[in-house]
């Protein structure tokens, strides 16, 4: 009888919907008033932002826990489209729309990470130690390969063992930056995402 | 994008040919689907595979990968036979009636000046001929055998539609059809708008994909006019930015462009830049670049930078050749890099042939990423079975990764498709550790710094010298890099008419990018930006929504570059004097004394249309190019070359010229050319593409995606799937001369097989979006089949073809 | 101010009627997914999933596009993909968002066993109460669009509330502001009639003589409503049912029968029943479940 399925219980019965009403046979769960589920962002504190993923830029509302408050931490729980923007008008594609698992991520990184030489794993650092190195490494490597001239003679200025790619979702205040920063080292392998 | 999102549903016919809009940028899609629906706009979708655009087009025709050409020329010749052309425009606004050099030559597939050795072409000949008065000479009655309408008249006519259907393997139907449709918009009550991405860029003819485009669109005259334009749908949510401020190998802020190494003499560079006018009272803008040039100048080395030492000139590195994304994996593979850093960017999946990536990364002495999320880039060392079969004790690279902010953490401004700048504003804290790119950016250079002036080392004057001016040197905030960027006087700023009258007081924000001086009275990070946060404030904050005309326009919202103008080359909307060519789509007119309307003129304001200025200011002739003259590489006009990974044994618009079965200028490294593909051994066509439930190799790190679209699979059609036995829904292995994939197949009605050149040819789909990390199912990346050949002036990867094989797995 | 149990007209198994004075005076509502304009993005499923704080599986990819493959008490709506070659040898790719059509005459509502488990709103939700739900799968029975889902986790029935939690509070369903190109509208039942007119002339217009709107009257009419090129050919549609109805033996349950059949569940299935209430609800599966359907439609 444990493992009875629905037919059987259908047959059991000896009716189909005919059983039916458990509330009349006494079998009722106890009487809630069944409210709808309250709405969830009454009070949430609402930042105005742009999605981060494609060239339409759509307009977000993006909603958080605590208004502000010193001793609250704000965590973003909801995502929904922002209906003054005149592009999206509210709406939100997949990707949009599903932006709130992405912010919070497993994948999200913490904290600074070192893989050494030949490891297989990685190691958490300081920032200051991470920043120190990196530093170092950097310019050991612009000093041993800057080029001041090339054979020809000619002022060039350019370095080109070390090169970085620049984002294509970083903002332009963190584009102007990077451009000025890396421009004054002479680094000329220099790319961003414009091709890919 | 000439135009902007909203201001398609303007449009009378919506061309989406070489992207995806509604998989790849739905919310802008929306603006198809208005035009449709409130406009009866119809929506033609040529591409190898029916897709989610195609879905809700009224015409859908397919199209063999790499041929893009021959369809947009066999347009071209369509419109030109049929005389489908919007006459007033194309006579008045084009180069159609200058004349050009006699030595300019074609033949089988090359144009005059081809060096094979150099795989270049010396382009003396590809110009205009010019009258003792210093301008280019023409003939506007279009009769003159030289003058470009009637050389690009000859230059298409071999692209018959019998040769569309050859190459391209488009229905003759269906390609009927749609040129039709297409030539309906040469009257001037109608217009077409084009919607692209990286379906036509890329290719190793990428840039001529999108030349051919805007050569129909300026035949039909329709750039320039609402709901027309050629709207290239960036990828990226501020990949406009980047390209902007000039995040290149060869590019400064503003497209401006770095000095070449033979350019040592400061004047000659400015020179070359500043272009003057190649007919009558045109203006020829580039005749501002000192202007620009100095004030970025200014604003990066501040003080230092003066008359005497021609603001820095030397600080600035001289290319000997182009450093892209392909040179550089090239030389790190050749073991001649190493130290890499990845912004938010994950070439490993990103980027051609991964594995020649694995191979160029494991040379490097280090690595650093910067990013929210973990990336298979950074993680390159890592074993990840077949999907990422490497032995970490083996590889000697010291790795880093950092963890930045997202999107939702930071306040900022970035630029969407439509130049529009916006600003965004921080939601909640980042987790645990993690710093803005801003901050260590800073971090980095401030430790650098800090190690030239105890230690000293190579040449680091410029560092010594980069203006620092930040309330807080170790975190400049982004309000003070936006103010940056905008510009401000340094000195008063006078009228250069009018001495007496001050335009702007020393010490303030520039308006726009009119204030900017080329004495150093200026600085202004990014020229084109000048305006985005004035006096007035930050302009890219604004969010007055409304639109009173109806047009869509909103220049209350955000900022756009330039000076806030919401449709390019608008002035081509209006006839020679000055009048809309179509009343209800009216952006700008002349009203006797000034332009104004509801947009801002993309023209001097006051030039009357009696003196003839042309609307394609940025252009020293006023007019649009047909003939490109030395702006490409492979030519003035658009010729189709076929993939490196090609079906055909020879080029059918140029069967025989050897050296034309693909573009003869493509840069091609050996290591590269040795892995072409043949189709002897890998028989299928193959492209590559975005499914609209996930964005790269983001959104598989988020559940929601993971959860819409979770598995890795390639979309084959019915008939091939029946040739090799394959039953939809199991496993199959994909091959290209670079690597393989394993995946589920997906058997669809979506693609069908087509008929080339007499033979049959079957194409097969490859999403990318899956890896080796994240929360969906794990998966190959999808580049592991691509090649590492590069546009021809871009160097866009051709990722869009390439030969496989397709077999049980 | 959230929809409250004095805004119900009609609650499951409850033998006492509702609160009837309260009535949608501005008109009921109603949801018109325009198939035509769809481009089966999904943004929907994730907005639906992302409001409602659900999360179903990571899934597989079997060769369809149709992630996840079904509904369940995770996924509330999904994406029906078909690829239809029509007469004229060309290719449509019909794409349907499929979830609760929200009848104006409910087969899940009639067939609960269990009093208040669902409800139906003055404005014509039709919404489950699962603290209320004995998890049985009648709903799952009664309804012709076979929407409900049994959950694994706690056996209880789950399936769209047409975002009550948002329309209480006068907004739109998460699905509705979501969708990119404006293929779900939300509004008065009467203004989306008259949205759907204007599709279907324009849709016409295209040479879909056959566009028409599906609000089918076997159970009432729903407030989830298609506008279809094909209006003619629903099943095309990833089998959109042609003429819904409740189940007969659903309404004979509900009118003559009902006195009769209390008689019969005390004279036959007490211990049934007996076991049913001590044991709990027992675990289906996709089979039994189609078996139990079976089994049921052969039931005069």
């Amino acid at each position: 009888m444990s493992a009875m399925t629905r037919r059987q219980f259908l047959k059991v019965t000896g009716t189909t919907l005919v059983g039916s009403s458990l509330a009349l046979l006494g079998f009722s769960p106890e009487v809630a008033l069944a409210e709808v589920r309250e709405y969830k962002l009454t009070r949430a504190t609402e930042t105005r932002n742009t999605c981060t993923y494609c060239s339409v830029a759509c307009g977000l509302l993006m909603y958080s826990l605590g208004d502000g408050a010193k001793n609250a931490h704000s965590n973003i729980f909801h995502i929904e489209g922002d209906p003054d923007h005149p592009v999206n008008r509210g709406t939100l594609c997949p990707k949009g729309a599903g932006l709130i698992d992405v912010i919070h991520s497993k994948s999200r990184l913490k904290y600074p990470e070192y893989r050494a030489p030949g490891s297989d794993k990685w190691l958490r650092l300081s920032w200051d130690d991470a920043l120190d190195r990196i530093a170092k490494l950097m310019k050991a490597d612009r000093d041993a390969n800057f080029v001041v001239r090339n054979e020809a003679g000619q002022t060039v200025n350019r370095w080109l063992t070390t090169g970085m790619l620049a984002a294509s979702a970083t903002s332009n205040e963190t584009a102007v930056l990077t451009h000025k920063v890396v421009r004054s080292m002479g680094m000329l392998a220099f790319d961003n995402q414009a091709r890919v | 994008m000439t135009n902007h999102w909203v201001d398609i549903k303007n449009a009378d016919l919506i061309l989406i040919m070489g992207g995806n809009a509604a998989e790849a940028h739905p919310c802008g899609f929306k603006w198809v689907t208005e035009a449709k629906a409130h406009n009866k706009a119809k929506l033609i979708v040529v591409d190898p595979r029916f897709n989610r655009s195609a879905s809700v087009a009224d015409v859908y025709a397919p199209i063999r990968v790499g041929t893009d050409i021959v369809f947009l020329g066999g347009l071209i010749n369509h419109l030109l036979v049929n005389d489908k052309i919007q006459h007033e425009y194309v006579l008045n606004y084009t180069d159609m009636s200058f004349i050009v050099k006699d030595e300019f030559a074609f033949n089988e597939g090359l144009y005059s000046g081809y060096n094979a050795d150099k795989r270049s072409y010396d382009k003396s000949s590809w110009d205009y001929v010019f009258g003792e008065d210093g301008y280019v000479k023409t003939d506007p009655t279009l009769k003159h055998p030289r003058c470009v309408y009637n050389l690009l008249k000859q230059h298409y006519a071999r692209y018959t539609v019998d040769m569309v259907e050859r190459v391209c393997g488009t229905p003759k139907d269906k390609i009927a059809l749609i040129w039709d449709m297409i030539a309906s918009t040469s009257t001037k009550d109608r217009v077409m708008t084009i919607m692209y991405a990286l379906g036509w860029t890329q290719h190793s003819i990428g840039s001529q994909n999108v030349r051919s485009g805007a050569m129909v669109q300026l035949l039909l005259g329709n750039i320039g006019i609402a709901g027309g334009g050629m709207n290239a749908l960036r990828g990226h949510s501020n990949i406009q930015g980047l390209t902007d401020i000039g995040l290149m190998s060869d590019l400064l802020p503003g497209y401006l462009t770095l000095p070449k190494q033979d350019e040592q003499d400061y004047k000659a560079y400015l020179a070359k830049r500043t272009q003057k006018p190649l007919r009558p009272n045109q203006m020829a803008y580039w005749q501002n670049y000192p202007k620009f040039h100095v004030s970025l100048m200014k604003s990066w080395w501040g003080d230092a930078a003066t008359a005497d030492n021609n603001w820095c000139f030397d600080y600035l590195p001289k290319l000997d050749k182009p450093y892209d994304m392909l040179q550089a994996y090239e030389l790190m593979n050749q073991g001649k890099m190493n130290g890499y850093i990845c912004q938010g960017f994950n070439p490993l999946a990103s980027a051609p042939n991964k594995g020649k990536l694995v191979s160029a990364f494991s040379k490097l002495k280090f690595m650093v990423s910067m990013d929210p999320l973990e990336t298979e880039t950074i993680s390159f060392w890592q074993n990840h079975g077949a999907l990422n079969d490497v032995d970490p004790s083996k590889i000697q690279t010291e790795v880093f990764r950092l963890p930045t902010t997202s999107f939702a953490e930071e306040n900022g401004a970035i630029v969407n498709s439509s130049r529009w700048l916006q600003w965004h504003w921080k939601g909640a804290e980042p987790p645990g550790e993690a710093r803005s790119d801003i901050e260590i950016m800073s971090e980095l250079f401030h430790r650098i710094k800090a190690m030239y002036v105890k230690d000293g080392g190579a040449y680091w004057d410029p560092i010594r010298d980069l203006a620092w001016k930040y309330s807080n040197p170790e975190v400049p905030t982004p309000e003070e890099i936006a103010m940056e960027y905008n510009g401000k006087a340094l000195a008063d700023v006078h009228d250069p008419k009018d001495a007496t009258k001050l335009v702007r007081k020393a010490g303030e924000q520039v308006a726009g990018f009119a204030e900017l001086r080329d004495d150093g009275s200026t600085a202004c990070g990014c020229w084109i930006y000048a305006g985005a946060w004035t006096q007035a404030g930050n302009q890219m904050a604004r969010r007055d929504n409304s639109d009173p005309s109806g047009i869509g326009n909103t220049i209350g919202w955000a900022w756009a570059w330039p000076a806030n103008r919401r449709v390019m080359y608008n002035r081509a909307s209006c006839d020679t004097s000055g009048k809309p060519f179509d009343p209800k789509r009216k952006l700008i007119a002349w009203n006797g004394k000034t332009w104004g309307g509801v947009d801002v003129p993309d023209f001097s304001p006051t030039s009357d249309p009696e003196d003839g200025m042309g609307p394609f200011i940025m252009n020293p002739e006023g007019v649009a190019r047909f003939f490109a003259r030395g702006g490409m590489a492979e030519g003035p006009f658009p010729e189709h070359y076929e993939p490196f990974d090609t079906p055909l044994a020879k080029n059918p618009l140029s069967p025989e010229q050897p050296l034309t079965l693909n573009n003869p200028i493509a840069r091609v490294f050996q290591s590269d050319l040795a892995q072409i593909g043949k189709p002897d051994e890998f028989p299928h066509v193959a492209t590559t593409y975005r499914l609209t439930e996930h964005f790269h190799f983001w959104t598989k790190h988020g559940l929601l995606n993971s959860i819409t679209q979770p598995e890795q699979f390639v979309e084959i059609g019915e008939a091939l799937a029946k040739e090799l036995g394959i039953p939809n829904g199991s496993r199959v292995r994909v091959s290209s001369k670079r690597g393989h994939i394993e995946a589920v197949a997906m058997v669809t009605k979506r693609i069908k097989a087509l008929q080339i050149d007499g033979k049959t040819v079957h194409q097969v789909g490859i999403p990318i979006h899956w890896g080796f990390l994240g929360a969906a199912k794990p998966g190959y990346l999808a580049n592991t089949l691509t090649n590492a050949i590069g546009d021809g002036n871009s160097q866009t990867p051709e990722s869009k073809c390439i030969l496989v094989k397709v077999e049980k797995a | 101010m959230a929809l409250q149990s004095l805004d119900i007209i009609r609650r499951s198994a409850t033998t006492l009627p509702a609160p009837q004075a309260r009535g949608a005076h501005a008109g009921e509502v109603a949801k018109l997914i325009d198939v035509t304009k769809c481009i089966g993005c999904k943004a929907c499923q994730v907005a639906c999933m992302e409001w409602n704080d659900l999360r179903d599986e990571v899934g597989t990819c079997t060769g369809h596009y149709d992630n996840p493959h079904d509904l369940s008490d995770q996924s509330w709506t999904l994406m029906r993909f078909a690829e239809y070659e029509n007469p004229k040898g060309d290719l449509e790719w019909l794409i349907r968002k499929d979830g609760c059509m929200h009848c104006a005459d409910p087969g899940c509502l009639k067939a609960c066993p269990s009093p208040g488990a669902i409800v139906q709103y003055a404005n014509g939700i039709v919404d489950f109460h699962e603290e209320n739900c004995i998890g049985c799968g009648y709903c799952v029975t009664g309804c012709p669009f076979n929407v409900p889902r049994i959950s694994k986790k706690d056996h209880k029935a789950y399936k769209c509330t047409l975002c009550s939690d948002r329309i209480s509070v006068g907004l739109e369903p998460a699905c509705v502001k979501t969708c990119p190109t404006g293929a779900i509208t939300f509004g008065s039942k009467e203004a989306m009639q008259q949205h759907a007119a204007e599709r279907i002339e324009d849709l016409k217009s295209r040479g879909f003589d056959q566009a028409g709107l599906y609000d089918p009257a076997g159970v009432g009419g729903t407030h989830v409503m298609y506008v279809l090129h094909h209006a003619d050919q629903p099943q095309l549609y990833s089998g959109l049912p042609e003429n819904p109805k409740i189940s007969a033996m659903v309404g004979l349950w509900k009118g003559i029968s009902k006195p009769l059949g209390l008689l019969a569940i005390l004279a036959t299935a007490a211990a049934g029943f007996l076991h049913y209430v001590g044991i709990g609800p027992n675990e289906t599966d996709e089979g039994d479940e189609e078996a139990a359907r079976r089994e049921l439609e052969k039931t005069p």
